[in-house]
């Protein structure tokens, strides 16, 4: 075999390219490469606007004592709150992909996917007033119950906010929004699990639960954990619900049914940023480039996880 | 019209895979000639060397001479968009365009390359493309319904109208009756027959009866084995190759020994 | 069959009973008479001690599903419970999540019709204390600025997602397509932040323009147009490019005039979902466009208003009485739902009538 040329290079040996090829090939990848340009960009004058927050003396900062201390119990309220969204979304969300892919009625299965994926389509602004005029009422009684019959409990230690704006009905109303996220993909999943498979287990006499069990849920498990993954940077970077629903004081509590509640990054910038100048822009801006840092992994990761799935599922 | 091609030791690659080695041969203008062989043999990778149409796969290319009248087309100044205005093609599967009607496939090659021409002078090359391929008379009444509305057959002939509406010199055809049915085939290969009256026509079949009726030169590919290069093992006058063939691999998969 | 054990243990080895002769088999209607019972048990219930809607359906179907289990297991053995308990559950899961769906709907409907009318899409907030007054410049200036985001991004969203199916090879088309993916995950928030920080370095701190707005929205607008356009370009047949090929036409041309036109139902689908997951973006126009009570219609000149960041102030800070905001902030909800759920069916309607006809 005389290879005189790299399989790297299969334009070589072909000069001739017309003009609008050449015109439209460079400008399609010119798009492409701009994308990563927006990004890179993204990163870079974040981090050029929040560069005079790190450099200025703690006392510029709001609340006086240094950049970490400001950004730790943001940080740690908007883990805390996409946590509980996924503790709660994820479960419900693999049994609502269950009953689409293999319990509803046949006709009905796909009108019911448009259905869940509607909540995906409500602007979440709306669900911060959702939030806090249906729901947060709506669970005041049943904090008052966790408080009396729990409260021994941390997390429903109490005293049960008056209003319901709690850290708990802030993680439910993100529930709500990572659900469709999270059943999409794993529906996803579950409907390409090979009839063999699922005919095997039948075919064995299970009834349809093992068989889900034996054939199902094992083949799309990481795809299901994949789709959590991507609802967690959904809820981690989730604003507005947040900045509406929640009722902030500040300070770290894994109090989830009191009103003294941290604040996440996010519902954080929304709510402090209009009235900002100075200094306090550029927290606000460090701050954020330390969610899109957190939501860069997570979806890394959450990408990684799907995308190894589909190499092995040898369904391309 | 219908010029002559002469290949001289072309090799053809994916890649770093050698798929068809040391082709040499002349196809005769004004006749059809056949390419048979057993699957992945490289007929068809040969086929589509002959208009550049194998440089679209990704790391494909050749090396070797192939003249058209005097004309590398591989040459370094050659443009393939050229060559393919040139040599046309017929694919397996009927593929007319979904968006277009009828007439808009057939006048694809004209529209599709920006070509001002006049509607009248537009009208009549799609009459007179749409006679050659023998589907006038079906589709004259319903020139704006869409072209894959047709019946395969159909859809077929309309793929050669199309093709022959750019006035090609020659016409390849990659197995253009595999996927249609007797009576289908019957008409595309009486069309052929009409066709090479204008065109250099080369057809790759997998039928051996469809090569013998049709074609004047026949080429047989074979492999020695899997992950080696095909070859051109013998090419001759279709008579002597269905009836006494040099070759004993001819033989063999002629009388259906093998393959 | 083994009755001590609760997880199913599927054929071990002994020879399953001839057909017919299992154990019981309970009737079709069973499991909802278990159901009704419980309905009714609780509606005693509810007599004695009193309880609320959300409290009656749980409780019945709590009751229901313990009674299916029960009597399933008792009958027909622990794996059929098993099953039908799972079902259940499902079922129950399902119902769950379409509690939010229609509370958060009616809610909306219920206190924005108040204020849909002609003075609410006629009139801004210019010269109004209290009742009266409408959203008209903060529609227009969702128009204005969704317009502009689409302007920007189609192209570039588009032209990628020609690249990475058409064109892209290697190392580049790997990394532009991960990008995209992780792209799809960046919080709305961080894309304001963004615009603002670009913006800020060359026109100072404070800057205010709509198309700030329009910046901030594509970041979140491209990776959707570029997968869901990508998605829609590789469904379009080999065949019909290699046709085209065939007939000497240049590879630009044939993307141009045979490949987008056959996918060009997919990529309006697209396109419109992509605008409708925009339209109702809050915080990055919060931080990018600000708000004003007047009409702006130039995107290059100082704030102007949008209909969601309208519907945040209006409800976060109503004024004195808050009633006649707040009831704004409803309206400007429910037309901001419209608006999605509008886009959403002219998407479905795109693919329906523009997909190619086969005519047969």
């Amino acid at each position: 075999m005389t290879a005189t040329r790299t399989p790297s290079d299969p334009a070589a040996g072909r000069t001739v390219r017309r003009r609008g090829d050449r015109v439209f090939a460079g400008s399609a990848k010119g798009a492409g490469i701009l994308i990563l340009v927006i990004l890179a960009g993204v990163a870079a004058f974040l981090v050029a606007e929040a560069l005079p927050a790190v450099t200025a003396p703690g006392e510029d900062i709001p609340g006086g004592e240094g950049l970490g201390a400001y950004i730790g119990p943001l940080l740690f309220g908007t883990l805390l709150a996409a946590v509980i969204a996924l503790l709660v979304a994820t479960p419900l969300a693999v049994a609502i992909a269950l009953f689409i892919a293999y319990y509803a009625p046949r006709r009905l299965a796909q009108g019911l996917g448009y259905v869940v994926d509607l909540l995906a389509a409500i602007p979440s602004i709306v669900y911060g007033f959702w939030g806090i005029y249906w729901l947060a009422p709506r669970l005041v009684p049943f904090y008052e119950w966790l408080e009396r019959n729990l409260g021994f409990v941390p997390f429903f230690a109490g005293p049960t906010s008056a209003t319901g704006r709690t850290m708990l009905t802030a993680g439910l109303v993100l529930a709500v929004m990572i659900l469709p996220i999270i059943s999409a993909i794993s529906r996803e999943v579950f409907l390409q699990v090979p009839a063999l498979h699922r005919e095997a287990a039948l075919a064995l006499g299970a009834t349809r639960w093992e068989m889900i069990r034996m054939a199902v849920l094992p083949y799309g498990r990481s795809g299901v954990i994949g789709g959590a993954m991507l609802g967690l940077g959904r809820a981690l970077g989730e604003t507005m619900a947040i900045a509406l629903v929640l009722s902030v004081s500040g300070g770290i509590t894994v109090n989830l049914i009191s009103s003294g509640n941290p604040s996440t990054i996010a519902a954080n910038v929304a709510l402090e940023f209009p009235e900002s100048s100075g200094v306090d822009v550029n927290t606000l801006i460090a701050s954020g480039l330390a969610l899109f840092v957190i939501t860069f992994a997570v979806n890394m990761l959450a990408r990684w996880i799907v995308n190894r799935r589909a190499d092995f599922s040898g369904a391309n | 019209m219908a010029k002559r091609i002469d290949v001289s030791d072309l090799n053809i690659y994916y890649g770093n895979f050698l798929a068809v080695e040391n082709v040499t041969v002349s196809i005769e203008p004004r006749s059809i000639t056949a390419l048979i062989g057993p699957s992945g043999c490289g007929k068809s990778t040969f086929l589509r060397s002959l208009n550049r149409m194998h440089e679209v796969i990704p790391g494909a290319r050749v090396e070797g001479k192939v003249v058209m009248d005097g004309q590398d087309l591989y040459a370094p100044d050659v443009d393939p968009v050229d060559v393919r205005q040139h040599i046309g093609m017929v694919f397996q599967r009927p593929n007319p365009f979904p968006t277009m009607s009828i007439y808009d496939n057939v006048a694809a090659g004209i529209r599709l390359n920006n070509k001002k021409m006049k509607r009248a002078d537009l009208d009549t090359l799609v009459e007179r493309s749409l006679r050659g391929a023998n589907l006038w008379n079906e589709v004259k009444d319903r020139l704006d319904r869409p072209g894959a509305g047709l019946s395969g057959g159909q859809q077929q002939r309309l793929c050669i109208a199309r093709a022959i509406a750019i006035e090609p010199d020659v016409l390849l055809m990659d197995e253009p009756c595999s996927a249609l049915d007797p009576i289908s085939t019957l008409a595309i290969e009486d069309l052929m027959t009409e066709l090479k009256e204008r065109f250099t026509i080369v057809i790759v079949t997998h039928n051996m009866q469809q090569a013998a009726r049709v074609s004047e030169q026949t080429g047989f590919f074979n492999l020695s084995g899997v992950g080696q290069p095909g070859r051109l093992i013998e090419f001759n006058s279709t008579e002597k190759i269905f009836s006494n063939p040099d070759e004993k691999a001819t033989e063999d998969y002629i009388s259906g020994r093998f393959g | 069959m083994s009755q001590t054990s609760t997880t199913p243990a599927p054929a071990t080895g002994q020879a399953p009973a001839p057909i017919g002769q299992q154990r019981g088999h309970l009737p079709r209607w069973a499991p909802w008479a278990s159901f009704a019972g419980a309905a009714v048990l609780v509606v005693l219930l509810d007599l004695a001690f009193g309880l609320n809607i959300a409290l009656y359906v749980l409780y019945t179907v709590v009751l229901g599903t313990v009674g299916v289990y029960a009597l399933t297991r008792l009958v027909e053995g622990a794996r059929k419970a098993t099953d039908r308990l799972v079902t259940c559950l499902v079922v129950s899961a399902f119902g769950l999540a379409m509690v939010p769906l229609v509370s958060l709907v009616y809610e909306v409907v219920a206190r924005g019709i108040e204020r849909l009318d002609g003075e609410f899409f006629g009139y801004s907030l210019v010269g109004v204390v209290g009742e009266g007054g409408g959203a008209y410049h903060a529609i227009m200036g969702t128009l204005v600025v969704t317009a502009l985001t689409a302007l920007i991004s189609v192209p570039i969203g588009l032209l990628t997602a020609i690249y990475l199916v058409e064109y892209g090879r290697g190392r580049l088309k790997q990394a532009i397509t991960f990008l995209v993916d992780v792209m799809t995950g960046i919080p709305s928030i961080v894309a304001g932040l963004f615009a603002y920080a670009l913006f800020a370095l060359f026109f100072g701190p404070g800057v205010r323009l709509g198309i700030m707005g329009a910046v901030a929205l594509s970041v979140l607008m491209i990776p959707v147009v570029v997968r869901s356009a990508e998605e829609v370009l590789k469904l379009v047949p080999n065949e019909l490019r290699e046709a085209s090929y065939a007939l000497g036409v240049p590879k630009w041309r044939t993307i141009v005039k045979v490949v987008v036109p056959t996918a060009i139902a997919g990529l309006g689908t697209g396109v419109t979902l992509a605008v409708a997951r925009v339209i109702g973006e809050t915080a990055p126009l919060l931080v990018t466009l600000g708000i004003v009570n007047g009409t702006n219609f130039d995107p290059f000149d100082g704030r102007m208003a949008t209909l969601p960041v309208y519907a945040y102030y209006q409800l976060t800070q109503p004024g004195v009485p808050p009633q006649f905001a707040i009831d704004r902030a409803w309206t400007a909800a429910l037309v901001l739902i419209m608006l999605v759920m509008g886009l959403n069916v002219v998407a479905r309607l795109i693919s329906r009538f523009f997909a190619p006809k086969t005519g047969r």
